[in-house]
């Protein structure tokens, strides 16, 4: 195999090195932006520091406004990471997101006729099977035709992408400036668990967290996780052990997509009340960051949310101090780029010295 | 049966052609690029954050500089750079080679958006700067049918259209291109011959951050004149469709790209139609084409498309 094998320390220990060394260079750059002298620019960076952690967590708005950021990082997380751990790249959970946001508003426009405790649940089981299909074709092509999942998803990507906003500025648009769905029905509404003004936060959160140890039980008690496992590890072992190679590829596909489209309904019924053809801005993508900074792990995905979703809802106050949000994005794509390169990482900490050995 | 006279019209108006040359070259850099790296083993998904970073600084260097020709040379060399980003962690540290260029597209966003308002003083777009010239066929007759098809284009379109005809020699007709396929296909067996596999591997990824900048500086200093936020807006990516649609030739990506302009083309002179009436709503379903079309090929239902042996494997040196 490829992959070093690292010692389990190193799972934990990798990514919190790989954030370090981000912020580190992320204060380079907001100490080079600064003004006056560098006394002056510490400062700024101080300020520029406290402003995104008040900005995260300083009260409860912004504790509820990290929360919301992270849900459906949870499960675009989740989502790439189950498919890494069965060996496929979902780089589609972009566009699985979107489909299964698009088609769960659909439904849940027409449900105003049904109980909420129907109509909710139905709603995300139309959501996420609409993201499992839309994975499904990925991971059908892959098996029986051997077309690379990255390229399909990739291609699938756009295709939703443009299928769902063609939806929202023609058939499915609600009319005014802004391409956007009918607002769906009350009933479908996910109910809040806190509100803090004018602002409010759905039971989305504990969804997503229940998907998380849904899929950790998944992952390290059953038999079906085994397989999953096992088909990632070494395909060829898996197969001449009797599992059925093709059959789980589609399926971790399929389950991959669902998790995405979860992400991408919840926001929908939970946040929006309606769909936004360009939903996502990136939170599909930002699946394979919180996958790889949690190791795959569904725990360590949760935290990797955290940290991401409080990034990003910090950079907004930070803006207010001066510092572009942008660097956010900055931050988050050094860290992955070291935890992909972890081997830099381990040089870089004089790890990897035994390496000759082998 | 309006939308097929309307097909015809556009057909029939040399602005389409034009409009489907100058759609298609930034298209064909990338693509050209992204050859380059998938050539050598190496996929670059990161075309699109290239592209992004060489639309951004042809702009700053023009901006700086006053000449338009200043901006394509930064953009080249921050190009580059974003390509050697890549190439190290992929070829030197055998990082997952998608995950590097997911990076390297996170990185571009946040770079240009980030750097805009420091430099230009306001975020989302930069005021308007001298474009590249462009090339004026006077002899064609202003006015004229070949004239407006062809007689006022940018020159990036020839080096475009230059650089498929050199790409194919130097990857068919050379002893590097030899090389080149040779680790893109069996990287043990080329370096037990004594070629250097890491060597040609960084030079393919250079080249595909050389190449895709310049498509992206096409959009900036070549077409708009301005840098406006997430302006590639998915051209990475159809670059990087049309590179595998043309089954990693040089010829193919031409054919690709050309097909794929043409589809952004049509869609233009429809949208302006009058007689039509077409509402923008159906745009995106135009867009979407060229995806369908990839995906139907990639999974092998017409025609079938190879990619080079050790696409995507990271190679660990022997010894």
């Amino acid at each position: 195999m490829r992959r070093m094998i690292k010692k389990k320390w190193m799972r934990i220990a990798i990514p919190i090195i790989s954030i370090i060394i981000s912020l580190l260079i992320a204060s380079i750059i907001i100490i080079w932006i600064g003004e006056g002298s560098f006394a002056d620019r510490i400062d700024f960076l101080v300020e520029a520091y406290t402003e995104l952690i008040k900005g995260a967590f300083g009260n409860k708005t912004a504790v509820m406004n990290t929360i919301i950021k992270m849900t459906p990082l949870i499960l675009t997380g989740l989502a790439v990471g189950f498919g890494f751990r069965a060996g496929v790249f979902n780089i589609g959970a972009e566009g699985q997101m979107a489909m299964g946001a698009l088609t769960a508003t659909i439904f849940a426009v027409n449900a105003a006729s049904l109980p909420s405790f129907i109509a909710i649940p139905l709603t995300m089981i139309v959501g996420m099977l609409a993201g499992a299909v839309w994975a499904g074709i990925a991971g059908f092509l892959k098996a029986k035709t051997g077309a690379h999942e990255v390229i399909t998803t990739i291609m699938l990507n756009w295709i939703a992408y443009n299928i769902t906003n063609w939806a929202v500025t023609g058939p499915f648009n609600a009319g005014g400036g802004i391409p956007k769905s009918p607002e769906i029905a009350s009933s479908a509404k996910l109910p809040n668990l806190l509100t803090s003004q004018a602002s409010f936060m759905s039971f989305g959160i504990l969804i997503a967290i229940t998907a998380a140890v849904v899929m950790y039980i998944i992952l390290y008690k059953t038999s079906m996780g085994y397989e999953v496992k096992t088909v990632g590890f070494n395909p060829f072992a898996a197969e001449y052990g009797g599992i059925n190679v093709s059959k789980n590829i589609i399926l971790t596909m399929a389950i991959s997509g669902a998790l995405a489209g979860l992400a991408g309904t919840l926001e929908a019924i939970g946040l929006y009340h309606r769909f936004y053809g360009t939903l996502s801005s990136g939170k599909g993508f930002d699946g394979i960051s919180i996958a790889l900074i949690g190791q795959n792990n569904p725990f360590g995905i949760l935290a990797a949310s955290l940290l991401i979703g409080a990034l990003r809802t910090g950079s907004n106050q930070m803006q207010f101090a001066g510092v572009p949000k942008h660097i956010v994005m900055i931050i988050q794509s050094i860290i992955i780029f070291l935890v992909a390169a972890e081997r830099m990482v381990m040089t870089i900490m004089g790890w990897n010295k035994k390496k000759g050995a082998k | 049966m309006n939308i097929f006279k309307a097909i015809l019209d556009a057909f029939a108006n040399p602005i389409f052609y034009s409009l489907t040359l100058s759609a298609a070259t930034p298209l064909l850099f990338a693509s050209l690029g992204g050859l380059f790296s998938e050539k050598t083993g190496v996929t670059n998904i990161a075309l699109e954050g290239i592209m992004l970073l060489g639309a951004f600084s042809g702009i700053v260097g023009t901006a700086l500089f006053g000449s338009p020709w200043i901006g394509i040379i930064l953009a080249m060399m921050v190009g580059v750079s974003a390509a050697a980003l890549h190439a190290w962690a992929s070829i030197n540290f055998q990082a997952d080679q998608i995950v590097s260029a997911t990076a390297i597209i996170l990185l571009a966003q946040g770079l240009t958006g980030f750097l805009l308002e420091p430099i230009f003083g306001k975020p989302g777009s930069t005021d308007i700067y001298n474009k590249i010239p462009k090339i004026e066929l006077k002899f064609l007759g202003k006015g004229s049918f070949l004239y407006n098809m062809i007689g006022s284009l940018s020159p990036f379109v020839y080096l475009a259209l230059i650089l498929v005809v050199v790409s194919w020699f130097i990857i068919y007709k050379t002893k590097l291109g030899l090389r080149i396929r040779a680790v893109g296909e069996n990287p043990e067996a080329a370096d037990t011959l004594g070629v250097s596999v890491y060597g040609i591997r960084w030079f393919g990824v250079l080249m595909s951050g050389l190449l895709a900048s310049l498509g992206g500086a096409y959009l900036s200093v070549g077409e708009l004149g301005q840098f406006t936020e997430n302006m590639t807006n998915g051209k990475g990516f159809i670059a990087l469709a049309a590179m595998i649609l043309g089954n990693w030739t040089p010829k193919g990506a031409l054919f690709a790209c050309l097909l794929f302009g043409a589809a952004d083309a049509m869609n233009e002179q429809l949208q302006s139609n009058p007689s039509l009436a077409i509402s923008s709503s159906v745009k995106p379903l135009f867009n979407l084409i060229p995806f369908v079309i990839t995906l139907i090929v990639v999974a092998g239902f017409v025609g079938k498309t190879r990619s080079p042996a050790a696409d995507g494997e990271p190679y660990e040196k022997k010894g």
